[in-house]
């Protein structure tokens, strides 16, 4: 999946001539926590956020009167030149970029200009989406030997039994570096013919799964 | 002269019957129904029939193409790839002949319920054809069509103008009633359910609280597998009376899905008929202190048909007539008319035999887990009452 594909395309942005007034202002108002700062030309020249400016202006317990934090420039608090992703970027790149550089937010240019935003809210949502936990359903575990073809087997009991499946994820198994973990959602209730047709073909269920009891 | 409770019932709510090996299974009610009339706890005189709800009163909580579909299904009339964009014909709602008449009527059996209420004619009313509360605006989900319970709130604010707090101990999350009144801040819905970490639906995290005006007014209390009848019900008294306290409601609507005992097939919450007597009776404490009196309990889940939901559903009943909690044997005809067709040995007596089953490791750390789980769905009103 591409970036294009889930990045908010109507971004709201700043000059580095605006104050850090304005900035705040704008996040409240919209709600957001990441402001991309443009020069004239359209393009990214810093990236400004919540935190970045909760530094810069006095605590709210705090008794000062000086108001001037407030006026001060966002070419002066951004932080400049910052990392960039482009529309064609893998999900799981920016997921990757995300993680190793603890950034909370990406923009996204193409031919120098800004074409979106994509943060971390967003790439979370799209990973619940990955999981189908945003419809209803049921989720089964079942452990399998780590060798080719064995997703092909599973899915055998899946075909035979006319059942949908909503989402399968694959986990290393904690345990036993030989086995892996498939967790699969079903749009179904009544998980137990699947349950027994996986077993009837010797796999390993765990459901529920929870450390210390068996069912 | 006003009656203290009636029990909604006619054959025709037997009629919802998606095929003899499917898990959903409205015999329960005539098995119920008969375990109260040998027991001697009801008369003929407290039946009332339900009716069907009409389209209008449907399209209170329902998509007008999707009751179409449902129609059509029905007839025979719907093509299986057209009807599961809509969830009919799938593995859970398989079509089943005259599937929107049958459904219809257990919209209005609970229609029934709420106006014998809140006319006045009777305190409570007890509706065990509906509790379908998976079913969505526009689709069918979790055997459930027609969601009764929506509909049945809806009605509630539009002829009776009043505020609805609908309590859900179901073992699966009450999504669908969830759904209809997230953004509604006039209804309360409050759902205790097994986590959806594996379960069915998978939603009811604490963190769904409602959106927009709406917000705060969706509670949820995902409770562990293995969590047993003390934690169980220690969360369900706690979080019943202090969201009523809040919410301050006009009438309470429970859906009393019987699916969380130790024998159902398709949940792990452990529980025993202690939990079944104790529900209903703390619900009737609380609509009496409350809501002068007005409740109105609908059916729900429930998959041991013979072992769990015949006793479970008749603590609604005995509670809403205020019958002393009975002890000891089971009606012996009552046990010899239905062993017979039960593939499982019945249970004789009206307590689960001691012990259940074999004790829980880890029970503590379950516990623990449910009591912060419940302080932190309560937070932000206990936050409320300290700041008053």
């Amino acid at each position: 999946m591409l970036i294009e594909e889930i990045m908010i395309k109507d971004v709201l942005t700043l000059s580095p001539e605006n104050t850090v007034k304005d900035a705040l202002d704008a996040m409240r108002d919209k709600k957001i926590r990441h402001l991309p700062i443009l020069s004239i030309d359209g393009t990214v020249v810093g990236i400004v956020t919540d935190r970045d400016l909760k530094e810069v202006v006095p605590s709210s317990v705090s008794e000062t009167k000086d108001n001037s934090p407030y006026d001060t420039l966002l070419s002066e608090v951004m932080t400049k030149n910052p990392l960039t992703g482009h529309p064609m970027d893998f999900v799981e790149e920016a997921a990757v970029l995300f993680y190793d550089n603890k950034i909370g937010s990406l923009p996204i240019v193409s031919n120098k200009k800004l074409v979106g935003i994509i943060t971390e809210t967003d790439l979370l949502y799209k990973y619940i989406e990955l999981t189908g936990a945003h419809q209803p359903g049921s989720q089964i575990e079942v452990r399998v030997p780590n060798t080719p073809g064995i997703l092909f087997e599973v899915s055998k009991v899946f075909h035979e039994q006319k059942l949908n499946v909503l989402s399968v994820l694959v986990y290393p198994d904690k345990e036993n570096e030989a086995n892996k973990i498939l967790v699969i959602r079903i749009n179904s209730m009544n998980p137990l013919k699947i349950i027994k047709g996986l077993k009837v073909s010797g796999f390993e269920v765990l459901w529920p799964n929870v450390p210390g009891i068996d069912v | 002269m006003k009656k203290d409770a009636v029990f909604i019932f006619s054959e025709e709510q037997l009629g919802y019957s998606f095929s003899d090996s499917h898990p959903f299974n409205q015999k329960r009610i005539l098995l119920t129904l008969d375990l109260l009339k040998k027991s001697g706890a009801i008369q003929d005189s407290d039946i009332i029939a339900p009716r069907m709800a009409t389209d209008e009163e449907l399209l209170l909580a329902h998509d007008k193409k999707f009751i179409e579909i449902v129609k059509k299904a029905g007839k025979g009339e719907l093509t299986e790839d057209i009807g599961s964009i809509y969830g009919i014909g799938t593995e859970d709602t398989p079509i089943f002949p005259n599937m929107h008449e049958a459904s219809a009527m257990l919209v209005g059996g609970t229609l029934t319920a709420v106006d014998e209420v809140m006319q006045g004619r009777s305190k409570y009313a007890l509706n065990l054809g509906g509790g379908l509360h998976h079913g969505f605006h526009g689709r069918a989900s979790g055997f459930c069509v027609y969601n009764d319970s929506s509909v049945a709130i809806k009605y509630l604010q539009k002829k009776y103008g009043a505020r609805v707090l609908y309590i859900d101990t179901d073992a699966h999350h009450g999504d669908g009633v969830q759904w209809s009144f997230y953004d509604d801040p006039t209804v309360c819905t409050l759902s205790i359910h097994e986590t959806g970490r594996y379960l069915f639906p998978g939603t009811g995290s604490i963190t769904e609280r409602g959106n927009g005006t709406g917000y705060g007014t969706s509670f949820n209390f995902p409770i562990d597998a293995f969590t047993e009848d003390e934690s169980f019900l220690s969360i369900y008294k706690t979080a019943i009376k202090e969201v009523t306290e809040f919410f301050k409601p006009d009438v309470i609507l429970t859906q009393n899905g019987a699916d969380a005992h130790y024998f159902d097939p398709l949940t792990h919450l452990y529980g025993t008929m202690d939990i079944y007597k104790e529900i209903p009776r703390v619900a009737r404490e609380i609509a009496e202190q409350y809501c002068e009196g007005r409740w109105i309990a609908v059916g729900g889940g429930g998959y041991d048909i013979w072992r769990v939901v015949p006793r479970a559903w008749a603590h609604i009943w005995l509670a809403m007539k205020n019958i002393p909690t009975p002890t000891g044997p089971l009606p012996e005809d009552w046990l010899s008319t239905w062993q017979e067709q039960s593939p499982v040995t019945l249970i004789p007596t009206w307590e689960d035999p001691v012990p259940l089953y074999e004790p829980i490791p880890r029970k503590d750390e379950i516990n623990e887990k449910n009591a912060q789980m419940l302080s932190r769905a309560l937070h932000m009103i206990r936050n409320e009452q300290i700041d008053k």
